[in-house]
């Protein structure tokens, strides 16, 4: 099948990423559509992060490629490879906001970087990103003075500040609490909607997964590589195999479990 | 009245932990009895001690007047079951509490300490060819890491503007104000200690005037210089180190790498470049402190006029003079900024990696200092200066 139209944004074609000697994935190939809410779920230890690494430029796969928009990135030189770095943002495990720098300084370094903005245009930009993650005036805030779900938002901001056309998540409801985390998942569909983003995400949250994914892909430990591709309620009721129903059966009632608990209690807080 | 206080004091109400054994005719099952309370910070009887020389048999254990126990007596019965496993006897249990059975279940197969897995020995050649894989490993880090500083900074002389200047100027501020303390002292009484060593031998000669020589050649050739970067070493290097290696663990150096920034010329160019302008600039206060700590020696205890010292130390000191040791602080500061910015950005993912990557970058910093000024010193010994 040759992908003519662009109906393909990245294409993970063979894809095997390790670490020195030992290889955590081998022969990875799926591909991710437009506007498409991708997850990448597994247990732990199962390489999720490290595919994401791999994708991302991070991590030197030891075969294959990752391709974005038809443009290999494995094989791009420096110039191809700023261009394509351009296309995509990254919502790191742990924010990973400069700690030195003010939120709106964070926002408005991909600008200052890669446009040739003036100051001014920068600030107006910048408090536009931040209001749309619902941190507006937090302008002159240092990231330590903020809370980890006002930093996962920051960090959205800043992912967001070059309006690329696919954001990375790692893993974006670690630390949070489950109406914070709630909250995490309403604002990648906001953004989704509105600026019509594709996005990957990295994570076992089960609640998350249910609540937003389009399509999953499923890693095994073992096999090292995709078990299962499908939407999360189809696997869930007719996958073949039976660990991949497993671990997403406990997490649809587990799920049940949270949307039920997280619908009443705005209610008993808004009294 | 809480709870709290109803609860007996530890060591008063306690009862000694007893195991006693009820041996039946040799061959027949053996009954030991435990009671008492057991506690591991107190002594408790050991299965061997209780069972003597008995030759194995199989054994029942039951608890009489059983009071509070710990894991002091689960080891005491993993023990037994061990010693009963051993010899392929049985071991009753079943008149144990529950919870204490249950701990028991939980447990199986241990009892029979393993030996200590000896490491693999490796032969000599084994280890000598890891280290000097790890020695070219370090080597290329070095070497692709001063590459990269290379074209960072011929990429910035291009474009001067994209240059972090701000960055830089903070640093130079951080540097100067860090250090400014430290060197004030140290170089203050190095001035004052290398006084005293002339003294000692120059006054034998009623020569105590050429203190001022020795003092301000050895402080504006050699003790200035060094003196100063090695305190920026420990200070500003270390910093720099600790910095760039948090930012590491905190996944910041990523965020910039995948944003299509360089973090060498990001990171490490305005600290590199800060830190070398300063050296210069500090190491220049530390020669007038030099220079002033042999001059407070000599004033106050070798009696020579503050005047008299002072034109000895110019007679003495040549603008040459000078001028090397200056020259030298410049790379020496820049071998103290590649230090830390190296060791930080390759720093382990970890707390323990951003620690080792702190002492690293001072050990490394003073090694190069030190590197530097033997190879400066060749150098100005074959051209004369």
């Amino acid at each position: 099948m040759k992908n003519d139209t662009p109906t393909t944004v990245i294409e993970v074609k063979n894809l095997a990423c390790g670490y020195g000697e030992t290889v955590v994935l081998q022969k990875v190939s799926f591909s991710v559509h437009p506007q498409e809410l991708l997850f990448v779920i597994g247990g732990s230890g199962c390489g999720k992060s490290t595919l994401l690494r791999c994708m991302i430029g991070l991590l030197k796969p030891v075969h294959g490629d990752v391709a974005y928009f038809g443009k290999s990135f494995t094989a791009a030189d420096t110039v191809q490879r700023r261009d394509i770095l351009k296309t995509f943002g990254v919502l790191y495990q742990n924010s990973a906001l400069w700690s030195s720098m003010t939120l709106a300084e964070n926002v408005s370094l991909p600008l200052e970087e890669h446009t040739s903005l003036t100051r001014e245009d920068r600030r107006e930009i910048t408090a536009l990103k931040l209001a749309q993650v619902g941190l507006s005036g937090s302008e002159e805030l240092y990231p330590s003075e903020l809370s980890g779900g006002m930093k996962k938002r920051a960090a959205l901001a800043r992912a967001l500040a070059l309006d690329p056309a696919i954001v990375f998540f790692d893993e974006p409801s670690t630390g949070l609490d489950p109406i914070t985390s709630r909250e995490m998942d309403e604002l990648i569909l906001q953004v989704r909607d509105t600026l019509g983003t594709t996005m990957v995400i990295v994570s076992h949250q089960l609640s998350s997964i249910f609540r937003l994914a389009d399509r999953v892909i499923m890693l095994d430990r073992e096999s090292k590589g995709i078990i299962a591709e499908g939407a999360p309620r189809d696997l869930a009721a007719k996958s073949t195999n039976p660990r991949v129903r497993e671990f997403l059966k406990q997490d649809e009632e587990f799920s049940k479990q949270t949307n039920h608990a997280s619908a009443k209690k705005p209610v008993s807080i808004s009294k | 009245m809480t709870a709290r206080s109803q609860l007996p004091k530890a060591g008063t109400e306690l009862k000694a932990a007893t195991a006693q054994l009820e041996a039946g005719p040799p061959g027949s099952e053996c009954l030991v009895k435990i009671g008492g309370d057991w506690r591991l910070s107190e002594p408790v009887p050991l299965w061997t001690g209780v069972l003597g020389k008995r030759t194995a048999g199989s054994v029942r254990v039951v608890p009489e007047d059983l009071g509070k126990w710990d894991t002091s007596l689960v080891l005491f019965l993993v023990h037994g079951r061990a010693w009963c496993a051993k010899s392929k006897n049985d071991f009753h249990a079943e008149a144990l509490p529950k919870n204490l059975q249950a701990l028991l279940q939980q447990v199986a197969g241990t009892g029979e300490p393993k030996p200590l897995a000896k490491a693999d020995a490796k032969s000599g050649w084994v280890l000598a060819g890891d280290m000097a894989k790890m020695w070219a490993s370090h080597a290329t880090e070095i070497v692709s890491f001063i590459g990269e500083c290379t074209l960072g900074f011929m990429g910035a002389a291009k474009k001067p503007r994209r240059f972090r200047w701000t960055d830089c100027l903070v640093e130079m501020q951080q540097c100067w104000a860090t250090s400014l303390p430290i060197v004030s002292v140290v170089s203050f009484l190095v001035g004052v200690i290398l006084a005293f060593q002339a003294a000692i031998q120059l006054r034998q000669f009623g020569a105590a005037v050429y203190v001022a020589d020795l003092v301000g050649l050895a402080v504006v050739r050699e003790m200035g210089p060094m003196m100063a970067s090695m305190i920026v070493a420990g200070g500003t290097g270390a910093g720099f180190a600790a910095q760039l290696g948090n930012m590491k663990v905190g996944e910041e150096i990523d965020a910039l790498e995948t944003l299509g920034v360089s973090a060498v010329d990001f990171l490490a160019l305005p600290r590199l470049l800060a830190v070398t302008l300063m050296m210069p600039v500090l190491a220049a206060y530390a020669n007038v402190l030099g220079v002033l700590g042999g001059m407070f020696v000599s004033v106050n205890v070798l009696d020579i006029p503050a005047a008299a010292y002072w034109v000895e130390t110019q007679n003495s000191v040549g603008v040459l003079d000078v001028t090397t040791g200056l020259i030298k602080s410049i790379f020496f500061g820049l071998a103290v900024g590649f230090a830390g910015c190296l060791r930080g950005m390759k720093c382990e993912r970890s707390a323990a990696g951003v620690g080792t990557a702190t002492s690293s970058a001072v050990v490394t910093g003073v090694i190069l200092i030190v590197l530097a000024d033997a190879l400066f010193g060749t150098i100005f010994n074959v051209l004369r200066i």
